[in-house]
């Protein structure tokens, strides 16, 4: 049961590529010129506005962490004032200074108050619901950077454990491109996707499996170096080039097959193509080697010896045997029939979720980004159970504990 | 390193693999030259050749079209061996300069993932029981993100650009390092110059990096030469899209720029473009097939 603490650490890594290193996902979403209550505005809907792991307190947009050198001392109280960016709302706040002169003002009346908290050097003070604090004056033993923070819900109320528990909850989070939620975005694109990779998975694993074969069956021979050459050959062409090539050529110049569109059967046919003959050489030598580690061994020689035909041997006996690694790596691939292809559904207009994501990525809509790579790595964790209990079924001396 | 000197030896005795040396070198030129030209044109502040604009001169094909057809070559028209593109920027300077970023790209990824995967490998392998744990535990984690997507997320987070794309491949392809090197640094454990440098006291980072590292480096040597054209390739992928390399000639970038001229007729741009991608590769390639018969012995014993 390795599937837990790699399912752990897979949530771990997506949080910290897009929590932590992604920085602030309000400032990318609404660029660099919005204000700081907007910022704030938009982390407070998003949850974006809680401590990463855990910690009661958060600093927060208003201030942030200022230097003591660019505050002036206002004449009459000896206090200096903060640059707040904007009015704090209600909720309790935490200031490293001595003493702190609140002023006040109620949202709906308008009315202001002022308050004077007074204390050693750490000092927490409330704002009332229904008010917010417009100015802050702060005195006495001021360190070198005034951080001001909010408090958070807990000690447990962490963007980690709301990521967590929200994905438990099957929820991805919301778009900010569509302002929908992310599964109903990723919903339509899953049968897009499948209708174009199956048919690529299918179709290339069984052609490269025959063409392994054959290679495998005429070890040496020119057919098996003339294949084994021309898959190096596929393998070299850029993916991108297939893409561009195949449409030019295949679907503009000899009209072939429709150029963009999904509308029916007729308009997969290019795409599937491209996509079985892009991975063919890689699979191709793959499986050739995966049958020549079982060719020589000697139960090969035996059915040799029994007077079985060779294409017998190949077939019952030798490809029955080199299931193993043939199933492992095919199952690897499994996981992109979901996740779709990021080429070939944009430049066929398939509105798959390789679509999808791409878009999410040039419009850097960052809980769609995530959402997929999740669902990638939770789908790769499944079928790698899957494969586990495969291997039990097809090689009989693999037992499961 | 006679051993390594041997191996070059080996290639160098073949042709095909002499010919897969003599096209990287041209490379190795090429990107040499190219980082010339790039930071002299930084050092003086004076536009790039490959990026001086030609407004008169767009789409003129490449200069030995010409000399097939005869037409005199109009007053004023710089020579464009392999033609010019939309603005009049010379096809093969831009080449050039895709060849050096290319060649930054498979280094500096390499520089990242290697280290990386050989550190974490050779300590997993080393120490095995809890340490080995946890790096089996690091490389299921990051093997199971769905590829390229998470290239292009990291890309993406990290801000587009070159940064990105080196942190994008260097971050996520080091596990097939770590989990080679790991194998074979646990083969060696056991062995007994290992137990005889344990008896003596040398402490575990010496017997690690001086004597069990140096018997593990054909594996370094191969996953180079497969890692490279990879990344060559993620990063083509990557600029082609949009995300990676920012205002400056790479593959990717040319392809995409030559593509909608495609339709036009504009040929050359993507031609040769494919073409200096595709020999690369395919050079590196076949090379890391040669060595991976000449280096991995499990191999070897097989096909003799």
């Amino acid at each position: 049961m390795e599937i837990v603490p790699t399912t752990f650490g897979v949530l771990m890594l997506t949080f910290l590529l897009f929590y932590v290193v992604g920085g602030s996902p309000a400032e990318v979403v609404l660029g660099k010129n919005a204000t700081a209550e907007a910022l704030a505005a938009f982390d407070a809907r998003y949850g974006y506005d809680k401590p990463l792991f855990c910690g009661n307190w958060t600093g927060i947009r208003a201030l942030g962490a200022t230097a003591r050198a660019k505050l002036e001392k206002r004449g009459a109280t000896g206090l200096c004032r903060l640059p707040i960016a904007y009015a704090l709302p209600a909720g309790e706040y935490r200031v490293n200074a001595g003493r702190v002169l609140l002023g006040l003002r109620e949202s709906a009346t308008g009315a202001a108050d002022e308050a004077l908290v007074d204390g050693p050097a750490p000092l927490t003070f409330a704002v009332r619901e229904g008010w917010t604090a417009v100015s802050l004056d702060v005195g006495n033993s001021l360190p070198a950077t005034l951080r001001l923070e909010k408090k958070s819900g807990g000690l447990c109320d962490s963007q980690f454990v709301h990521y967590v528990a929200s994905l438990l909850r099957g929820d991805l989070g919301l778009s900010t491109e569509h302002n929908l939620p992310v599964s109903r975005v990723l919903k339509g694109g899953v049968g897009p996707s499948l209708a174009l990779t199956v048919p690529i998975l299918v179709c290339g694993t069984l052609l490269a499996v025959m063409l392994g074969l054959l290679c495998a069956a005429w070890r040496g021979g020119l057919a098996d170096k003339a294949v084994l050459i021309l898959s190096t050959v596929l393998m070299s062409v850029n993916y991108v080039v297939w893409v561009l090539a195949g449409q030019f050529l295949l679907a503009f110049k000899l009209r072939l097959f429709p150029i963009w569109g999904f509308e029916s059967a007729a308009y997969l046919v290019l795409p599937v193509l491209i996509g079985i003959v892009s991975g063919l050489g890689r699979d191709v030598r793959f499986f050739r080697a995966a049958i020549l580690d079982e060719v020589y061994k000697p139960y090969v020689r035996t059915a040799q010896a029994k007077g079985l035909s060779g294409s017998r041997i190949m077939i019952c006996h030798v490809l029955r045997n080199s299931l193993i690694p043939i199933v492992t790596y095919v199952s690897l691939s499994i996981p992109f029939l979901f996740t779709g292809s990021l080429m070939l559904e944009s430049f066929f207009g398939i509105p798959g979720l390789g679509n999808v994501s791409l878009n999410a990525i040039h419009s850097s809509d960052m809980a769609v980004v995530r959402a997929v790579v999740i669902l990638g790595a939770l789908l790769y964790q499944g079928v790698n159970l899957l494969t586990d209990l495969c291997y039990a079924w097809l090689d009989p001396r693999v037992r499961l504990r | 390193m006679a051993r390594d000197r041997n191996i070059f030896a080996r290639l160098w005795r073949r042709w095909d693999t002499r010919l897969c040396l003599l096209i990287i070198a041209v490379y190795c030129f090429a990107a040499a030259y190219g980082e010339i030209v790039y930071q002299a044109a930084r050092v003086t502040d004076r536009t790039p050749g490959y990026n001086v604009v030609h407004e008169t001169s767009r789409y003129v094909p490449p200069a030995f079209v010409r000399v097939f057809s005869h037409a005199p070559r109009p007053a004023g028209q710089p020579i464009y061996p392999l033609g010019s593109d939309n603005l009049g920027r010379d096809v093969l300077q831009r080449l050039v300069q895709g060849a050096r970023i290319a060649f930054h790209v498979g280094i500096i990824t390499s520089l990242i993932a290697i280290p990386l995967g050989v550190i974490l490998g050779s300590l997993g392998g080393y120490f095995g029981g809890r340490v080995d744990s946890v790096v089996v535990w690091l490389c299921a984690t990051v093997a199971s993100m769905p590829g390229l997507l998470f290239i292009l997320a990291i890309a993406m987070v990290v801000g587009q650009g070159l940064l990105g794309v080196y942190l994008g491949i260097g971050l996520t392809t080091w596990v097939n390092v770590c989990r080679n090197v790991r194998g074979e640094v646990m083969k060696h454990r056991g062995r007994a110059y290992v137990q005889a440098a344990q008896v003596l006291g040398y402490s575990h980072a010496r017997i690690m990096f001086r004597h069990i590292l140096p018997n593990v480096t054909h594996i370094i040597l191969i996953a180079f030469s497969i890692r490279f054209p990879s990344s060559v390739a993620t990063e083509v992928f990557i600029s082609f899209l949009g995300i990676g390399v920012q205002g400056e000639p790479s593959w990717g970038i040319m392809i995409n720029n030559a593509r909608l001229r495609l339709w036009q007729g504009v040929w050359w741009e993507m031609a040769f473009v494919t073409l200096a991608i595709f020999a690369l590769v395919l050079a590196f390639n076949h090379l890391a097939d040669a060595l991976r018969d000449l280096l991995d012995p499990a191999l070897r014993t097989e096909q003799e």
